[in-house]
């Protein structure tokens, strides 16, 4: 079988062995091979003697630049808290009014809110901030639990529902589920609720008695939360349902799904998760939006 | 099939279906309450078939004595079937996902359809289900050419050929009902794992059984690739899998290792996986099918030798360029940085020997696709070679790193060199396992290598684009010292790239369908009415081919 032979195609020759007619030529290896080997290697040592490379014992060899990869993120993150400092500390000492009497730092509002609102509250108040449904739009000027700028940033610090010992707390009764009103009273106070921002709902006489029941059936049931004119009360988070605003929605179905089964919506405290700073730019972020609509 | 075993052979394959079935029993008995149990279940139906299959051909003739003096192809020849079948279902459910992350309502709603377990039925359909079994095919096939030897028995070749499959089966409807063990590449778990420990045993003893009866004084490099594989899978395997069930009774087990220890071993594995599954293996394959489908001889010897053992040595150390910045100890990352460098050299030493045999033989590249599958195969291989050992350097790793990029670069490997390189040489096997002068439709093959280049250029290139541009969103600081961007706006930009790679891989798809109907048309024998290319011919028995023998087999 070892009987060499010359490659008539490259001149070399082959190694004299075959596999079911495969051969191999015994070229040498081309030079730049070694050359590549030798260069990523010496490039290896080096580096290894620059920067922690190879473990003994209990310890390693930390190279000679001491870089450390741990040291270098803490104090990249100083120098950023300290490149941020310049304003973020006039946001954390200011109120809201100063701030948005201050054309720059309402620029880094302006800057930063977008990110904030992106990473942390668009999943579900959409990234328009327009909302979803059983999530507020907080474009408008319904707000559940105030709009001031510091109702808002309350609201975003304990949460509604929330774990935190602080948190808002609300909840819509389920009227029909628990029996505290027939299907009847139900069907006539949502008449009577969608009419409060329909005005033009009473089309026939029978819609017309149903309204005039249901404003009695709302009386009696809804006006301790919602106040006797329906307009909400955000000391209790009760919405207000004479706007076109709805968390839920606002068609016939949808009224009597959220009389006869409650609704008790949620949302997380962000007070361990956001800092002060954040927290106030996310709030001024929202303020400025509703502002400029 | 069943016909090809002695006697001794189909009573030893009834006792292991029993004993299979009734370890299903007991899985499904036990694993009542678990998902356990529906696996218990699947067992106990592969074990049925399998009984059914032996009993129907348990009374045939024994098989012919002559068969000795022939290479035992059945195996080969069903693993090719089995991995065209897995192809497309791999292809078809990444192809699936890929629209899923263009549009992630198309879940229904259900938990099965979701990413999170779609997604690893596609790696693995791909990776173990296509890739496993066109090794395992191909493996058998080159042994015994290039040993002159037959497979020692008829029996362990269809052990593992279809014992690898039951864990696939395993493997891939387990993600569907929420089975896995999260670890990437290794979502298994440990009933499935213990079973491809067996398997994978039997597959190493019946390679080195093969080995030592070889009639050949010298072990061909695709030999020493293909072991490679088998010995260090088996290694990967085992370590990374170490882990303790919850009971008996129960699917879920606990991983051995815990915090940056567990990403450590992970991603050992993982990188292992990628150099000894999807390189060592498919190298193996390179090494016979490029140099005989050319006619020419292997550029060159020595060069075989330096790249072998680089990537060997070097490989090992890689993996821990996975966790740049992150908990590991720096200086590991260091180590994986810097073999990650070297190892660069032997990978483009193997790419330039594959390239370089082709010289005499670029004038078949130009006219043979099947051919040409392979050639292309080494430049992706080259390509991606030199991406990863660029996006192991840790400043590039920390732009790369949790970017489309890394999927770009798996999608370099997996679509331009290992499916290039297994449908060349599936191409390249058909005709001579099923006797057939020629595939059924050259013009096919053309058709499915175009598609399938375009496919990979496509989606590699849409990745490229999204991972830089990801990358870059992530990093980019405004005047305020803020972020730029927030992470829904990095998605938003990303969406016209999602919809391109989901048009490559349904390239990629359509030319593996093309290929499918043109291997089961070659299957069947229907003669095509296209001219026909001369074809290579390889030996059927293990015969000694006269020294001297104008072996190069020029073609023209």
């Amino acid at each position: 079988m070892s009987v060499e032979e010359r490659d008539p195609h490259t001149g070399y020759l082959t190694t004299g062995h075959e596999w079911n007619g495969i051969k191999e030529l015994n070229t040498p290896v081309p030079r730049a091979v070694y050359f590549f080997l030798i260069a990523t290697a010496l490039f290896s040592l080096g580096y290894w003697i620059l920067m922690p490379a190879w473990p003994f014992g209990s310890g390693y060899t930390k190279g000679v630049l001491g870089i450390d990869q741990r040291q270098i993120v803490s104090q990249s993150i100083v120098e950023a808290a300290r490149d941020r400092a310049t304003w973020t500390t006039r946001i954390q000492q200011a109120s809201f009014a100063d701030i948005q009497a201050d054309p720059a730092l309402m620029m880094v509002v302006r800057e930063t809110g977008p990110r904030l609102f992106g990473d942390n509250c668009a999943a579900c108040h959409g990234a328009d901030a327009r909302g979803n449904k059983g999530f507020p739009n907080l474009t408008t000027n319904s707000w559940l639990w105030g709009g001031s700028p510091e109702a808002i940033a309350e609201t975003i610090r304990v949460g509604i529902n929330s774990a935190h010992p602080d948190s808002r707390v609300s909840q819509m009764l389920a009227f029909g589920r628990d029996g505290m009103l027939q299907r009847p009273d139900i069907e006539n106070v949502v008449a009577y609720v969608r009419s409060l921002s329909h005005a033009d709902l009473a089309t026939d006489k029978t819609v017309a008695d149903r309204i005039a029941a249901g404003n009695t059936v709302f009386a009696n049931n809804c006006a301790s939360c919602h106040g006797p004119d329906g307009k909400g009360d955000p000391s209790v988070g009760a919405p207000n349902l004479t706007d076109a605003f709805w968390i839920y929605g606002g068609d016939e179905q949808t009224v009597f799904d959220t009389v006869w089964g409650g609704r008790q919506g949620h949302m997380p405290t962000w007070e361990d998760r956001l800092s002060e700073v954040d927290r106030k730019i996310l709030t001024l972020y929202l303020v400025d939006q509703r502002m400029a609509q | 099939m069943i016909g090809q075993l002695t006697k001794g052979e189909r009573q030893l394959a009834l006792v292991i279906l029993i004993f299979l079935g009734l370890v299903g029993l007991a899985m499904a008995a036990g694993g009542r309450h678990d998902p356990l149990g529906a696996h218990g279940a699947l067992v106990i139906v592969c074990a049925l078939a399998g009984l059914m299959a032996v009993i129907a051909a348990y009374f045939d003739p024994e098989p012919d004595p002559e068969r000795l003096d022939r290479y035992y192809d059945d195996p080969s020849k069903i693993g090719i079937v089995i991995a065209m079948i897995w192809v497309v279902v791999g292809l078809f459910v990444g192809d699936w996902v890929a629209w899923l992350l263009v549009n992630p309502d198309l879940t229904f709603d259900a938990g099965w359809a979701s990413f999170g377990r779609l997604r690893p039925v596609h790696t693995t359909s791909v990776i173990f289900g296509f890739g496993g079994n066109a090794l395992i095919a191909t493996s058998f096939y080159v042994m015994q050419r290039t040993s002159r030897a037959r497979l020692p028995d008829q029996l362990s070749p269809l052990f593992v050929l279809f014992g690898y499959n039951v864990f696939c089966l395993l493997a891939v409807s387990g993600y569907l009902i929420g089975v896995t063990q999260s670890k990437e590449y290794a979502e298994p778990e440990w009933y499935a794992d213990i079973w491809l420990v067996i398997v994978w045993v039997t597959y190493l003893v019946l390679y080195l059984r093969t080995l030592a009866r070889r009639k050949e004084p010298h072990i061909y490099v695709a030999n020493w690739y293909y072991l490679a594989f088998i010995v260090v899978v088996a290694m990967l395997h085992i370590v990374n899998n170490l882990a303790v069930p919850v009971s008996l009774g129960h699917a879920k087990s606990y991983s051995l290792f815990a915090g940056v220890q567990d990403a450590m071993t992970e991603w050992w594995y993982g990188h292992n996986a990628v150099a000894f599954f999807l390189t060592a293996g498919f190298l193996g394959m390179m090494y016979y099918y490029l140099p005989v489908r050319a006619g020419r001889p292997i550029f060159s010897y020595r060069l075989s030798i330096i790249s072998f053992w680089g990537i060997t040595f070097f490989y090992m150390w890689a993996g821990s360029h996975h966790l740049h910045y992150t908990a590991l100890p720096q200086w590991v990352q260091t180590l994986g940085m810097t073999f990650s460098l070297m190892l660069l050299v032997p990978s483009w030493a193997s790419a330039t020997n594959a390239l370089l045999t082709l010289n005499g033989a670029w004038h078949k590249v130009r006219d043979d696709a099947t051919l040409r599958f392979m050639m292309v195969a080494a430049v992706f291989y080259g390509l991606t070679t030199f991406e990863g050992s660029f996006m192991a350097i840790r400043p590039v790793n920390s732009l790369s790193h949790y970017t489309d990029w890394t999927i770009g670069h798996v999608h370099a490997g997996a679509l331009g060199w290992v499916a290039m390189i297994t449908f060349g040489s599936i191409y390249a096997s058909v005709p001579w396992l099923w006797k057939r002068e020629s595939m059924y439709s050259p013009r096919l093959v053309e058709a499915h290598f175009w598609l399938a280049l375009t496919g990979t250029i496509v989606y590699v290139m849409a990745m490229w684009n999204s991972g830089i541009v990801q990358g870059l969103m992530w990093r980019t600081y405004d005047d305020s010292g803020t972020l730029a961007y927030s992470f829904l706006d990095t998605v938003i930009a990303m969406h016209p790239y999602y919809i391109a790679r989901a048009v490559g891989g349904l390239l990629f798809l359509i030319g593996a369908l093309i290929g499918c109907y043109n291997i089961w048309m070659t299957i069947r024998g229907v003669p095509s009415a296209a001219p026909r290319v001369a074809t290579d011919t390889a030996a059927e028995s293990p015969v000694a081919v006269p020294a001297g023998a104008a072996a190069f087999r020029s073609g023209e």
